[in-house]
């Protein structure tokens, strides 16, 4: 059967790894090319770039980045950040990343999910969301967390995957930073509504947590930055301690 | 020199620099000159099977292909070794390049557990069912990761290991003479993947 997958994310910023608490005050953290050495060695699954560079000399040297991680480790790599177009896809995908991450720009550009899907396939199309909970409904939040769409995430979930996304990143951002664990009703919501895996984002504290999130069976990998940043969790020790629950885990 | 045929399927950024990082010379090329010239050749390949073998077709190179399988080490990933069967199943009945027995199907309809999602992708365990000087490096059980919809049936006698989901047995390894295929993708299954990588460059 296939392994429950353990996923560091970088945010990367001007070439280094950034991350926030509920996506304010963003903090410098360390290299993102050590960083991803460091990840591969310790048994990461797979590992997230998120371009948050708004500059066009951030963004080169971003891909920069990306084309050193891709040509020294050789797991899958998914970038995401400002991807807004097929052009964004090529320049990605040339650099070496495996899928493609859309999260605002599918907001932007309703097409955008199935041009990709079509010319790259779905497994290369991964729909990045960012949710919180609005008036008893799970709302799509723009921007990086910052703009409410009024859109029904679950909705929205499912009109992407109908247009070709091969893959969901849910984001609760009602959880995100508060490492009290990952939003497992958000969770279960979206995995009762679409059937493409769902990579679990926000929340995770300690090893627990990751625990609990594997004994929901539509959930196939979680995501974690600052607790793994900080070395609070080795992913090692992490996927030993699910394994020895349980859990399957490529060791 | 182990050349990865080009011909407009796929990214070839991640092959190419694991080739390289094992210190194996690699070069892309849709040439004929440098197929027959290479000590190994890869046919790599993503997305749908008639789409891709319409491509292969369009470059006149299936000819080159079908000889030089006979002489020397020839690997095909992914979608690459499902091409390398007598047909496939995917949209349609399309006719494969016959170099081993068997044919494509879909992973879909032979699931019995519906809830089991579709592509299979992922980190999966890769079962040796028979030894082979490609598995000289690995460890029976490994890791590897998978990226499919369709996988290859019918054709036991040439399969070398294989990944189980849910009550399907998944083709992994194959191997018929010169020609191996895996349906996962080495170049992106960590450390296991480079050793099998390894292994073909000095088979």
């Amino acid at each position: 059967m296939l392994a429950k997958r353990i996923i560091p994310c970088l945010d990367v910023k001007n070439g280094r790894v950034v991350k926030g608490t509920n996506f304010e005050g963003l903090r410098d953290m360390a290299d993102p090319v050590e960083m991803a050495r460091f990840y591969n060695e310790s048994g990461a699954d797979e590992l997230v770039f998120y371009d948050i560079t708004a500059s066009v000399e951030g963004r080169t040297l971003f891909t920069d980045i990306l084309r050193r991680v891709a040509g020294e480790i050789f797991i899958p790599l998914t970038v995401g950040g400002g991807i807004g177009s097929l052009e964004d896809f090529d320049r990605v995908l040339k650099c070496g990343a495996d899928k493609v991450s859309v999260n605002s720009g599918a907001i932007r550009n309703p097409g955008l999910i199935a041009e990709a899907a079509r010319k790259y396939g779905d497994q290369c199309v991964v729909l990045s969301m960012d949710v919180k909970r609005v008036d008893g409904q799970f709302r799509l939040f723009a921007k990086g967390g910052r703009e409410d769409t009024g859109i029904d995430a679950m909705e929205w979930a499912v009109q992407g995957v109908k247009n070709g996304a091969g893959e969901i990143v849910l984001n609760s951002i009602d959880t995100d930073g508060v490492k009290g664990g990952f939003d497992l009703e958000m969770l279960d919501a979206l995995a009762s509504r679409v059937d493409v895996p769902i990579i679990a984002s926000g929340g995770a504290g300690k090893l627990e947590d990751f625990a609990e999130l594997f004994t929901h069976p539509g959930i196939d990998a979680g995501l974690a930055a600052s607790i793994f940043h900080t070395r609070q969790v080795g992913i090692r020790d992490l996927k030993q301690y699910l394994r020895a629950q349980g859990v399957e885990m490529r060791l | 020199m182990i050349a990865i045929v080009d011909y407009g399927v796929g990214n070839l950024f991640s092959l190419t620099s694991s080739l390289r990082y094992l210190g194996l010379e690699a070069e892309v090329t849709g040439d004929a000159a440098r197929l027959r010239a290479a000590e190994r050749i890869i046919l790599p390949g993503v997305g749908a099977f008639g789409d891709a073998r319409q491509k292969l077709e369009d470059t006149g190179l299936v000819p080159v292909l079908l000889e030089e399988a006979e002489k020397k080490p020839f690997l095909g990933i992914c979608l690459g070794m499902q091409l390398l069967f007598e047909r496939s199943l995917e949209y349609g009945d399309h006719p494969g390049l016959g170099l081993i027995p068997g044919r494509v199907i879909d992973l879909r309809s032979a699931l019995k557990d519906k809830s089991l999602k579709v592509p299979h992708m992922g980190w999966n365990s890769l079962q040796v069912k028979r030894d082979d000087p490609i598995f000289r490096y690995f460890r029976d059980g490994e890791y590897v990761y998978y990226v499919h919809s369709f996988f290859a049936a019918d054709c036991a006698e040439s399969t070398l290991a294989t990944s189980g989901y849910g009550n399907v047995s998944v083709t992994g390894v194959v191997r018929r003479g010169n020609v191996w295929g895996t349906q996962f993708h080495p170049e992106k299954s960590g450390d296991a993947g480079l050793r099998l990588l390894k292994a073909f460059g000095e088979l």
